[in-house]
């Protein structure tokens, strides 16, 4: 099944949840904050909210500005 | 809540001013509050005419060439209070009386006849006599043909203000006497003024509800003037803070004579109070400044353009003192006798205009009874 | 000491980190700089890059982030990213940021407003981004904003001060800390918002742009201190009028 990534469409197994594919892009669950369809999840919900299909996610984090 | 430190506390940082903290004050475009406890010290008499002339430059920027010009309506001599000073306190054996609602709209026509758009209605403080029903009914029949109306009467509650407000009332004076606390127990002897703080909290109520002028004052004659002063300032200063949308003015009640023989505790000179309205005017160029009929006539001239903005005339005391051929019990005696138009001409010969109204109550959009003009 | 919110910082200087040319120029940059608060913004991980966290140089027990919402354009879109940025452990701190003109970046007052009410019921400390506009100053005073954030000139014009009058009227009206921000681009720019009583300001690109970062900082950091000493001491102003004069000139009424 497909999902839109920060934009961008992936490929992921059915089953995947928002902690797997933090993992495989290799990003610390600590470091970002995670929308999924226009919901902010809590960190203990990385391990649990399983990805539907066509499921909108947003991987957000802090970057330099004034 | 608005606070005032202890007199003795204020008194030592007038004293401390020296002579170069009054040249800065008075160069500067906004001395602060050092700056006004410099420009109330005994070492800014020398300086007195420079005060003025900054108090006058200050004034014209900021108001233009206008004086307002306003007349009081006393309503009723009735009063709860034993206050030292006043010839309403509740033991003086004076002709005591209310005006009804007809007397009172009569007094009103009288002085609207005079010219006169803006109203300041004052009583003594006997809720009983005049309480907010009374004062808000009496607004109602005075709006549409007035320009605005103040009171100054007894403190009241946040709610009851913004009622006076829905009727047509929009600026509120409630004057402490005396910042000092010490002598403010010694002076108010019973009633409901014996209480210090109550009184202090009452013009951030008037503002909270949503008056657009609140007017503060301490009566000159029972305490250092210096250090009221300085209080004025304080509590101009946390008014503005609180209260952005409000619009402050100062009176300086010096005492006159009145029934009770009451000998001023702390006189105050022309020349003192002069030094106290450039004081306040440099320390704030937006604040409205009274100068009323209890000055003599002579002062009041002179003073016209150096500080104050606004002029009472052809005052009368008592209730019913307009119209009534036998109204007595004055609570105090003028010092200026003129009438509404010398007072004018007086004023348009040193090339000032008096103004008779600045807002128009008809404007308001929070009354609940719009009325026409 | 200023304090925001209940908060005590010892630096009045605030540090942005936006625009620096590496992670450890802009720690060693912001270590000069003295400053214990830093904005931080919000933005998508870059999945062709997803290890890059310059953030995490920063020793987050040492500096207060203060996340902003740049690039929001509307009320809406600035109390989204301000959630995001609470999810992402920013706290209740947040720089709100409404800038709906591309070329200016200048703030729009009105959708700030309406952001800080729907922010501050939400629990938010909010620090609004303003033009220097005395009276959107104390709405937002009065709307619960813990301090304002009035902007010098337009952000990353360097031009210094230019509002100087405005921001003048708003130290003095408001009661919340007044924070001078955007287009301050010179210690002498600083030292005169500080002089002028701002309680503190928030530096950017004109640090993370200097030839010399790190240095920069520094001089920035001594700015700001000078202008705070000088506005405690108490600058005398320029002289206007009250020329020697006799005692009694113009006042022969008196008795």
């Amino acid at each position: 099944m497909k999902v839109l990534c920060n934009g961008k469409a992936q490929e992921i197994a059915p089953g995947t949840r928002v902690a797997d594919c933090l993992r495989e892009l290799g990003l610390e669950a600590s470091s970002v904050v995670v929308e999924c369809d226009g919901k902010i999840l809590t960190r203990e919900e990385y391990e649990s909210h399983e990805l539907q299909d066509s499921s909108v996610l947003e991987l957000i984090r802090f970057v330099g500005g004034g | 809540m608005f606070t005032i430190p202890e007199f003795p506390a204020l008194q030592d940082a007038i004293n401390r001013a020296t002579e170069a903290e009054v040249l800065l004050a008075l160069r500067s475009g906004s001395p602060g509050l050092n700056g006004l406890a410099a420009l109330l010290s005994p070492a800014a008499e020398p300086h007195l005419s420079a005060m003025a002339t900054r108090s006058a430059a200050i004034t014209s920027q900021r108001f233009g060439r206008t004086i307002q010009m306003y007349a009081p309506v006393y309503l009723s001599s009735f009063c709860t209070n034993r206050c030292a000073y006043c010839g309403f306190s509740a033991g003086n054996a004076i002709d005591r009386r209310v005006l009804t609602f007809v007397e009172a709209e009569s007094e009103a026509m009288i002085l609207h006849q005079r010219g006169f758009n803006h109203l300041l209605l004052v009583s003594g403080e006997a809720p009983a006599k005049v309480g907010v029903d009374y004062l808000e009914e009496l607004a109602l029949r005075l709006r549409g043909r007035f320009a605005a109306l103040s009171i100054e009467v007894q403190p009241l509650a946040t709610e009851e203000y913004a009622r006076l407000f829905r009727a047509g009332i929009t600026s509120v004076a409630v004057y402490q006497e005396t910042y000092d606390r010490d002598i403010y127990k010694q002076v108010h002897l019973a009633g409901r003024k014996a209480d210090f703080d109550y009184r202090l909290e009452t013009p951030a109520r008037a503002a909270a509800a949503g008056m657009r002028e609140v007017g503060i004052g301490a009566l000159l004659g029972l305490a250092d003037w210096r250090a009221e002063g300085i209080a004025l300032g304080l509590h101009l200063a946390w008014l503005r803070k609180h209260y952005w949308r409000t619009g402050l003015t100062v009176s300086f009640p010096r005492m006159r004579p009145a029934q009770g023989e009451f000998k001023p505790l702390a006189p105050v000179s022309e020349r003192n109070l002069s030094q106290m309205i450039f004081a306040l005017r440099i320390f704030d160029p937006d604040v409205g400044l009274y100068l009323s009929t209890r000055e003599k006539a002579r002062y009041r001239d002179g003073m016209i353009g150096l500080g104050p903005t606004r002029y009472s005339a052809g005052s009368c005391t008592a209730p019913g003192g307009y119209g009534l051929a036998d109204a007595g019990g004055e609570q105090f005696e003028v010092g200026d006798n003129r009438s509404l138009a010398e007072v004018s001409v007086a004023i348009q010969q040193k090339g000032f205009d008096p103004v008779r109204k600045d807002w128009d109550a008809v404007f308001q959009t929070k009354g609940d009874r719009q009325q026409a003009a | 000491m200023l304090t925001i919110a209940g908060r005590k910082f010892r630096s009045r200087l605030f540090g942005g980190t936006g625009k620096f040319s590496s992670p450890e120029v802009m720690k060693e940059a912001l270590a000069a700089s003295g400053c214990e608060m830093v904005t931080v913004a919000l933005r998508r991980v870059d999945l062709n890059n997803p290890a890059d966290d310059i953030m995490s140089v920063l020793d987050r027990d040492r500096y207060l982030f203060l996340p902003n919402t740049s690039g929001a354009r509307d009320a809406g879109e600035a109390i989204r990213l301000a959630r995001l940025a609470r999810a992402s452990g920013g706290g209740e701190w947040l720089k709100l940021e409404v800038t709906p003109d591309p070329r200016t970046l200048l703030p729009d007052p009105i959708e700030t407003l309406k952001a800080t009410e729907e922010l501050v019921r939400e629990g938010f400390k909010v620090l609004p981004y303003i033009n220097a506009d005395p009276i959107l100053a104390l709405r937002l005073q009065d709307a619960g904003a813990v301090a304002v954030m009035p902007l010098g000139s337009p952000i990353g014009t360097n031009q210094g001060v230019l509002t100087r009058f405005q921001i003048e009227i708003i130290i003095a009206q408001a009661q919340v800390p007044v924070i001078v921000d955007a287009g301050l681009g010179a210690p002498s720019h600083v030292a005169e918002a500080m002089e002028m009583g701002a309680d503190a300001v928030l530096v950017n690109t004109a640090i993370a742009v200097a030839g010399d970062p790190v240095r920069m900082a520094r001089a920035f950091a001594m700015a700001v201190e000078a202008g705070r000493i000088a506005y405690e001491a108490g600058l005398g102003s320029v002289s206007k009028d009250a020329a020697p004069s006799s005692p009694d000139d113009g006042l022969g009424f008196l008795r």
